[in-house]
């Protein structure tokens, strides 16, 4: 502690100056009080509150005897029923039955400890973390007479070569196959598309029923999926399919509309009815909260508001680029349909988006 | 309404209940013959009590023939079941400017507010007040309810309706305590931030189902407390609130000395 | 414990007697336990309540083992599809869904007790988060970390990396709408990783997301190889933590040398078992009575729906409201033809990068700006290191301040305001924040350590007051006690690193004489300002005149500690 310097100087130099107790002013330091003296408990004096405590004890751990036993008993009695209230009532009698029987013991531990055993401080040294200088030798000394044992000191390049090369090496028997199959097909050009293609029905979701044009009516927000059979929806290439194809489909008055993402000389949209990417462009949550009267809508994770009646732009939050368009039109029994896939990846950015 | 009889049913229903809707709606807005519960108590009478009520209370804001105002919207063609809703919520009539219009307990009766909604659906067709049966969740499929609020409600409303925020101050409400006849207008009419669901996107029996949906989670939790159903932060906050809370208390005990 | 006391006594003996002494003897000629338990038995350890936060976690995580393996034996890890066909709840009847999600609904309604250990499971998962950073926070701010723990704060810090592993991979196992959302997040920031992020991507999904493989990727994640991880480091910890011994805080006899506290046997070993009940208990009173993650509410996961609400658990949350915040315009670039997504690099891997390299170096550079080689074990008070404190209060405040940002959304709705203007006075406050949290705190710390001057040199107030021959009312302050004062003198305060000049003695310029004056900057900045502890001089000089002149000197004593401090204090360092 000494080491650290304390800058004394100053305050030496005030006790100078008050011209007093400068027979006092020998060390910079206090003395350590030592250890505060042991005061005994109640239970240390009186022999009565020891045999209160110790029965306190006793009672607990009866208590978490009777919390166990509770448990098997509800444990038979009250079995779930296949009811939200059964479940509830058979976790609550199991649960607190457990926590009394666990409970019981812990308090009771802890009180045993705290009011019956010996409670004086007890004082042990500590010694230096490092080891002492002799042993620090002989550690040395042994790592050398093993180097010198091994035989590998000196001039064995091609040995020490060939041994290290072959635990280099040998890591990758197991390493490349696994990165070769973790991957998939490592196919990374299956994000730029989806589904959609000419001609694909909008359809319901979840329900898979195709959407008339004339059943969208203005205010209304449709969650869309490409047609399909029921069949195909039950499968693991459709959850992976439907991740990138779902859409929000909303009409606004044709005059509400100020733009779509359609080039020049293209319709995108049907008489006001426009469809986005439900995957958001910030980090791809379904964006799906429609505000029907501002035309914003809104991802509840991060809170991207894109506008549809504007091109689907982000007015506010972490998404950069507006919702990809879906662009669609009417077929002749006058389903909405899909004029193509999206123009764009949808979802969230990656490197090679646009290459 | 078993759940397999419920998948098969859907394939049909749409067109059929569509249909029957349109019956219903038109029949009413039509002829104002009373062939519904709800349709009963529409008479020549009720549209006059109702016209005085909309001028005194409504007029205001939504203009002396309910055509609307700059900011306010017509309620021509709106129909009687987006009043009933308004109304019977106590949103309308609105009491201050907000970010949305507030529920609260509702400044006219029963009676004053099917007056009202009689004068409203009077002025152009819109939709009618759901009929007993509509509303009913014993008849609905709560599986296929709890599929369609999931893809259609539950971004706004919360997985199971305990509400949601939307942008701008404005907020999806908690469905807990929201009536049933309520629940499916909501959907049926698109009040105020809400989209309208017509009867082509979610049929009036898929409107049962959701309505068992949620009338389903007024069981609660089978786990215990639902921490108000808000997910992972609620549950954060009751980890270190009362869980750790409770640890660092019972640790400050076995720390402290006995006396 | 009589088996322990026989032991060593047994060990002595040439042929023991009892049958707790044969057993004893039996154990010993093949394992030498002697030596263990003579070593182990009587070990002191330091009390304090803040040392059992560290018990806290490694005893929720014996009921994460516990409850873990009771759920492994009913949960199946497979995304093969299936239709539901348990009795409860209604609104899964028939429903097309994992076998996974499937697996955790049939463990919660039909497994009696199932429902039960899940939720004990979840509690236990948070709590043992949550005790992790209480314990890391306790280990900072009293600078238990110093020489010779450094190494054991490293390994802690991993121990609080892993946690965040385990909780997450745990999360997204029941195949539910809210976690299937939290793992299409995970995939976004993946894929914003530039060059490699599509390839991470396929890596993680064996394929485009959600694919069928990453439920079972996860579950050997979730409970192979990071429990196995934790369990080897928790073990390494606690070698460590046995081998330096447990620090203590200062106080009367309390030194460097020594440690002073109870014996392992019998108060330590009765207060950790007890401990290990009470946490085990509470978590089962919690799994009783608060529902957590109710997956039957969230669905079967599905690509198109999301619920309102939509937050990892609470470890995770600052991460959630770091994307919040982060404004997306002008933060997407195109170089090349290639996308670098700022947006979503800096809040997701920049944002916590930085709170854990400071983690991660603090120790290090304490050690080097204070100029300090020493072993360390009596512990500081957190107003006696006040940049230390401060610097753990401002990265404290914007962790927070970005879990609060993660949850925006539910203050919007439970305060009644505006989702976007809350979001602005976040990302205005994440900048703000920290600094009034350092500035406050350090004050807050100076301020209390001249209460502390005040206190050893002049007393308490003792509300008596007295009238002297002269007139003069004065009050008397009562001295502190021996031990009350010992705690407020025995500190070190060091004073900023000294440099030696940039010229040598020949006139020569020194090699690393910049690096060194940067240091010294570093330094300055921590300990500038700085109150001194009382010496014995001035106490003397405080009480050289008797009570009367003691109380006189009440007066004037702001004087030493300004001596101390005055000279740097409010100009924060740099200037010389």
């Amino acid at each position: 502690m000494s080491d650290m310097n304390h800058p004394n100087d100053a305050s030496t130099e005030v006790t100078a100056a008050d011209g007093a107790g400068t027979e006092v002013a020998r060390s910079d330091t206090f003395t350590d009080p030592g250890v505060p003296a042991h005061k005994p408990r109640l239970s240390d004096l009186d022999p009565k509150s020891a045999k209160r405590n110790e029965r306190l004890v006793t009672f607990l751990f009866v208590v978490s005897c009777l919390g166990a036993v509770g448990t098997l008993v509800a444990y038979v009695a009250v079995p779930p029923e296949g009811t939200t209230e059964s479940v509830r009532l058979s976790t609550l009698l199991l649960g607190v039955g457990m926590a009394v029987s666990l409970l019981g013991i812990g308090i009771a531990g802890i009180h045993w400890a705290k009011a019956l055993m010996g409670d004086a401080e007890m004082v042990q040294d500590r010694h230096p973390i490092r080891s002492s200088d002799a042993v620090r030798a002989d550690a040395v000394r042994d790592l050398d007479e093993g180097m010198q044992d091994s035989g590998v000191v000196g001039r064995r390049g091609l040995l020490k070569g060939a041994a290290l090369s072959a635990l280099a090496l040998f890591p990758l028997t197991i390493a490349v196959p696994l990165i070769g199959s973790v991957g998939g097909d490592w196919n990374v050009s299956k994000f730029k598309h989806t589904m959609w293609k000419k001609g694909t029905r909008l359809a319901l979701d979840p329900s898979g029923r195709p959407i008339k044009a004339s059943d969208v009516n203005i205010g209304s927000a449709f969650h869309v999926i490409p047609e399909t059979t029921e069949e195909y929806r039950e499968t693991h290439e459709w959850i992976t399919e439907k991740s990138k194809a779902v859409v929000l489909m909303v009409r606004v008055r044709p005059e509400e509309l100020r733009s779509d993402q359609s080039p020049e000389g293209e319709q995108w949209s049907y008489d006001g009815i426009v469809a986005y990417s439900k995957i958001c462009t910030h980090v791809g949550c379904p964006v799906a909260l429609y505000e029907q009267q501002t035309h914003h809508l809104l991802c509840p994770c991060h809170q991207s508001t894109f506008d549809v009646a504007d091109s689907a732009k982000v007015v506010f939050g972490p998404a950069k680029r507006p919702l990809p368009q879906l662009p669609i039109t009417v077929d002749d029994e006058g389903y909405l349909v899909a004029q193509d896939d999206f123009a764009e990846p949808i979802g969230p950015s990656f490197w090679e988006r646009l290459k | 309404m078993k759940a397999l009889a419920a998948r098969r049913h859907h394939r049909l229903a749409p067109v059929v209940l569509l249909l029957m809707a349109l019956l219903v709606t038109g029949g009413v807005y039509a002829a104002l013959a009373p062939t519904e519960a709800q349709a009963e108590t529409v008479s020549t009478e009720d549209i006059e009590t109702g016209k005085k009520l909309f001028q005194a209370n409504c007029a205001t804001c939504h203009g002396p023939n309910a055509e609307g105002t700059e900011g306010v919207p017509s309620l021509v063609g709106v129909g009687a079941a987006a009043v009933d809703f308004q109304v019977s919520t106590g949103r309308m009539p609105m009491q201050a400017n907000g970010p949305q219009a507030m529920a609260k307990p509702p400044q006219f009766g029963p009676e004053q507010t099917a007056a009202l909604a009689a004068y409203v659906s009077s002025l152009g067709p819109g939709p009618a007040i759901p009929t007993d049966e509509q509303v009913d969740a014993e008849l609905g499929d709560a599986a296929n309810g709890a599929a369609l609020f999931r893809t259609n409600c539950a971004m706004c409303h919360n997985a199971i309706g305990a509400g949601g925020a939307l942008s701008e101050g404005k907020f999806a409400p908690a469905l807990f305590d929201t009536s049933e006849r309520n629940i499916y207008q909501a959907m049926q009419t698109g009040p105020q931030s809400m989209p309208v669901f017509n009867d082509a996107n979610i049929t009036p029996d898929e409107k049962r189902d959701i309505i068992a949906f949620l009338v389903e989670q007024r069981d609660g939790s089978a786990g215990g407390a639902s921490l108000g159903s808000l997910g992972p932060v609620s549950e954060g906050v009751w980890a270190w609130a009362v869980g750790l809370g409770l640890l660092i208390g019972a640790a400050v005990w076995i720390g402290a000395k006995s006396s | 414990m009589s088996t322990a006391h026989d032991t060593t006594t047994a060990g002595a003996a040439a042929e023991p007697t009892t049958r707790v002494g044969k057993a004893a003897d039996y154990l010993d000629q093949r394992t030498s336990i002697g030596v263990a338990v003579k070593e182990f038995a009587r070990k002191v350890f330091p009390d304090h309540w803040s040392f059992m936060l560290g018990e806290i976690a490694l005893f929720s995580f014996v009921a994460l083992l516990i409850s873990g393996v009771f759920l492994t034996m009913f949960f199946e890890p497979s995304m093969a599809l299936t239709e539901y066909h348990g009795e409860h709840p209604a609104s899964a009847h028939g429903q097309t869904m994992s076998v996974a999600y499937a697996s955790t609904l049939e463990m919660s309604f039909e497994v009696r007790g199932g429902l039960l250990m899940r939720q004990i499971h979840h509690w236990s998962a948070l709590i043992f988060m949550a005790a992790i950073v209480v314990h890391m926070m306790r280990v900072f701010f009293t600078g238990a970390f110093r020489k010779p723990r450094e190494l054991n704060w490293l390994v802690g810090f991993t121990l609080l990396i892993l946690g965040m592993a385990a909780g997450f991979s745990g999360y997204s196992l029941p195949d539910d709408v809210l976690s299937g959302n939290g793992l299409r997040i995970t995939d976004g920031v993946v894929k914003s990783i530039p060059v490699i992020g599509s390839y991470m991507s396929y890596m993680i999904f064996g394929g485009e997301f959600p694919g069928e493989h990453i439920i079972p990727r996860l579950f050997t994640v979730h409970i192979l190889i990071v429990p196995a991880l934790i369990v080897a480091l928790i073990a390494l910890h606690l070698f460590l933590m046995v081998l330096h011994k447990h620090t203590q805080f200062p106080g009367g006899g309390r030194t460097d040398k020594n440690v002073v506290g109870y014996p392992a046997l019998p108060v330590y070993v009765a207060k950790m078992t007890g401990n290990f009940f009470i946490v085990f208990g509470v978590l089962a009173l919690m799994g009783a009575t608060m529902a957590i993650n109710n997956v039957w509410n969230y669905g079967p996961y599905d690509p198109s729906p999301v619920s309102a609400g939509a937050q990892p658990d609470w470890y995770m949350l600052f991460l959630e409201g770091s994307l919040r915040l982060m404004p997306g315009q002008g933060t997407e670039w195109e170089i090349f033809g290639y996308t670098l997504s700022w947006n979503i690099l800096v809040p997701a891997v920049i944002v916590p990068g930085i709170l854990f390299t400071f983690l991660i170096v603090y120790p290090f550079v304490e050690a080097r700006v204070t100029g300090d080689k020493r072993e360390h074990h009596v512990l500081d008070r957190p107003r006696n290191v006040p940049v230390r404190t401060a610097l753990g209060v401002a990265f404290l405040a914007d962790f927070i301040l970005l879990a609060a940002a993660g949850s925006n959304d539910l203050i919007a709705t439970h305060f009644g305001m505006s989702i976007n203007q809350i979001t602005w006075v976040f990302r205005i406050l994440f900048f703000v924040l920290p600094v009034v949290a350092f500035v406050v705190t350090k004050r807050i710390c100076l301020g209390l350590q001249r209460k502390d001057r005040e206190l050893v040199l002049h007393g308490n107030e003792s509300g008596r007051v007295v009238r002297y021959a002269n007139g003069e009312y004065v009050e008397v302050h009562t001295p502190l006690d021996d031990q009350e004062r010992w705690l407020r003198v025995n500190y070190d305060s060091p004073a900023p690193l000294e440099v030696e000049p940039k010229m040598d003695a020949r006139g020569v310029k020194r090699k690393g004489y910049g690096a060194d004056k940067r240091w010294q900057r570093l330094s300055r900045f921590f300990y500038e300002d700085r109150v001194e502890p009382v010496t014995p001089a001035e106490f003397a000089a405080a009480h050289a005149h008797g009570d009367h002149e003691a109380i006189e000197a009440g007066g004037r004593q702001a004087m030493p500690a300004a001596v101390g401090t005055g000279r740097t204090d409010g100009t924060d360092s740099q200037e010389h």
